[in-house]
């Protein structure tokens, strides 16, 4: 009952390092409940991954085998069955998005509630959980009812586990139900003419620019510091530039000299791709924005007003 | 075949805000269609173009102030909307299981073949009940697509998941399915002026937990927010100050110093 569960991701043959950061998280949660800390291992290379998450730590790996790739059905019975058998009362999974292809089935088939993209939590009496709302300008902390329960952890929260633990290996047999969703490819996106990861100095646009036309300043101001032009999702999804100029989560983690912020609110999937930069620098009207807890250079100002002020200091 | 979309009222805080208990106040904040649930009407209303669905139907739980947004959802084409709301929501922080609960009920009312979300509420971004719904009505999901071609006859959906690192997944999706939408799928369109008129027209019923069959208990929350608080600046950033040009003329000292433009 007291014990945590967490289960490894990985993808086309590897391991994701999420995975060492829920076991991080997991065994904090451990140490809080008094109990052991298991992680599950689904599909793929089970015995190269079962060794790999045998992190300093890590109580036990149970190896489930299966297919090659991620399938949420499998994860779910996996980490459903392993919790049941085990007595298993905390699940801990990373809040990536294949985390979210399953982690709110899975507390739906156990009966618990779920709590995503924690960024902290504390464990007395129950779960607290501290997670962000409306576009990070807040934190909340969130008490959890009961003993039971399933939580997703926010990427880079936690420090990933390390060392080589004394865990138990074992293969465990699982049920996997025939699958009504089928994986019949991958697909890379994003290739093209530039790549942003190359740049030095990145002038990044965001939704503050507002229309298409409004482009050509931001360009005109990579051209006067001999900059590329990148961007934030919403800027790509409108077709204004091609997707190989998103920064992101979901698109290129990049890590310049410069990096600089243009109409960005800095929402977590677009700081994710660019808070390795050496400088940041943001722009934006809104005092509150989340992208000045990262930067190093703020100024809270009208793009319209500051840019071309720029543009002429270099012209 | 029958789209039931889940739309969502979110609130966005004003650059000016204020927390009043565990919430910002009421007056800081605004009040939009959720940015992810649009992608999911324009995708549902161009099935319905397309000739693959018969009829788009919106599900929203929200108090009467949503219909606005409803409407919205109406005026770009869905056919006609749920609005689902009981005094029992008021308040209190609704859960991912006391949601699907709620869905759950209309989605036996309505039996579609098909439902949308978006992938999360941009106020909560919780990310969590369009998976969540589909395990409790026992159809088949996916999460975060960012491409979308249904197959009605062979009863499949061709999706494409958007994974993280510029990397998509082909999955086949039996229906029927939950898929929760991705920004980018398509081109969520403006309501037209016709739009806007022909959605005063069009139904949005009201339901409330009895008319669902439901009891307070079924939306019983196991979550509740104890604080809310602005986080606490780790930031040491040197804010520039100045009217533009004096900002700009710093920043550009900044740059140079940097070798940038140099
Ligand atoms: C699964 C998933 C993956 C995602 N992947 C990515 C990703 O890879 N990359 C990404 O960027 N996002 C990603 N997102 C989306 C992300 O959550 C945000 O929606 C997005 O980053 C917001 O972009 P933005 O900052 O440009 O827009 P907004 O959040 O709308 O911010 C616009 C900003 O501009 C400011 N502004 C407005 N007018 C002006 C002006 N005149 N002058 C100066 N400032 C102004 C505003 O104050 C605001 O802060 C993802 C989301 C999900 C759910």
């Amino acid at each position: 009952m007291s014990d945590v569960l967490v289960a490894a991701e990985h993808r086309r043959g590897a391991l994701r390092d999420v995975t060492y950061e829920a076991i991080t998280a997991g065994r904090e949660l451990a140490d809080a409940r008094g109990g052991d800390l298991h992680v599950a291992v689904v599909g793929g290379d089970v015995d190269g991954f079962a060794e790999d998450v045998n992190r300093e730590g890590v109580d036990a790996v149970h190896a489930v085998e299966d297919g090659e790739e991620f399938d949420h059905n499998a994860y779910q019975a996996a980490v459903s069955t392993l919790a049941d058998r085990l007595d298993v009362g905390a699940v801990v999974l990373p809040n990536s998005v294949n985390g979210l292809d399953y982690a709110p089935a899975l507390g739906e088939a156990l009966g618990v509630p779920i709590v995503t993209d924690a960024v902290g939590m504390a464990y007395d009496d129950g779960l607290t959980v501290t997670r962000e709302m409306y576009g990070s300008k807040v934190e909340t902390t969130v008490d959890v009812a009961g003993d039971r329960f399933v939580l997703t952890v926010r990427g880079g929260e936690w420090p990933p586990a390390e060392g080589v633990g004394d865990a138990a290996i074992e293969a465990a047999d699982v049920d996997i139900p025939e699958s009504g969703a089928r994986v019949t490819g991958f697909e890379e996106v994003g290739g093209g003419d530039v790549d942003i990861a190359d740049a030095d100095v990145l002038v990044s646009v965001g939704r503050g620019i507002e229309e298409e036309e409004n482009l050509e300043l931001v360009e005109e101001l990579a051209d006067a510091l001999g900059a590329t032009l990148s961007a934030s999702r919403p800027i790509v999804d409108n077709g204004w530039l091609p997707k190989n100029r998103q920064v992101g989560q979901s698109g290129k983690v990049v890590t310049p000299d410069v990096y600089i912020a243009v109409g960005i609110s800095g929402a977590v999937q677009h700081v994710a791709g660019m808070k390795g930069s050496d400088t940041i620098i943001a722009i934006n009207t809104d005092p509150n924005a989340p992208i000045f807890d990262i930067a190093d250079y703020g100024i809270v100002g009208d793009l319209f007003d500051v840019v071309p002020e720029l543009i002429d200091e270099f012209a | 075949m029958k789209v039931l979309v889940t739309v969502k009222e979110v609130a966005e805080a004003d650059d000016d805000f204020a927390i009043e208990g565990t919430d910002i106040a009421e007056s800081d904040l605004e009040y939009d269609l959720n940015e992810w649930d649009d992608y999911a009407v324009e995708a549902a209303v161009q099935l319905a173009e397309a000739g693959i669905a018969d009829e788009v139907v919106t599900v929203t739980v929200g108090p009467e102030r949503a219909e606005e947004t409803i409407r919205m959802a109406l005026a770009k084409g869905a056919d006609r909307a749920v609005r689902v709301w009981d005094d029992a929501l008021d308040g209190g922080f609704a859960d991912v299981a006391s949601k699907v609960a709620l869905f759950e009920a209309v989605v036996a009312e309505e039996e579609p073949d098909l439902v949308l979300g978006g992938v999360q509420a941009a106020d909560t971004g919780f990310g969590a009940t369009g998976v969540a719904l589909a395990e409790r009505i026992g159809f088949e999901h996916a999460a975060v697509v960012n491409h979308l071609d249904v197959d009605a006859d062979a009863g499949v959906a061709h999706v494409h998941r958007e994974l993280e690192g510029g990397v998509e997944e082909l999955t086949d999706v039996d229906l029927p399915a939950v898929l929760t939408v991705q920004t980018g799928l398509n081109e969520p369109r403006y309501a037209s002026l016709r739009g806007i008129r022909q959605a005063q027209r069009k139904e949005i019923a009201a339901k409330d937990l009895s008319d669902l069959g439901l009891t307070a208990d079924d939306i019983e929350s196991a979550l509740t927010i104890t604080e809310m608080y602005e986080p606490e600046s780790e930031s040491d950033a040197e804010m520039i100050e100045g009217d533009a040009g004096e900002s700009a003329g710093r920043l550009a000292e900044v740059l140079r110093e940097k070798g940038v433009g140099a």
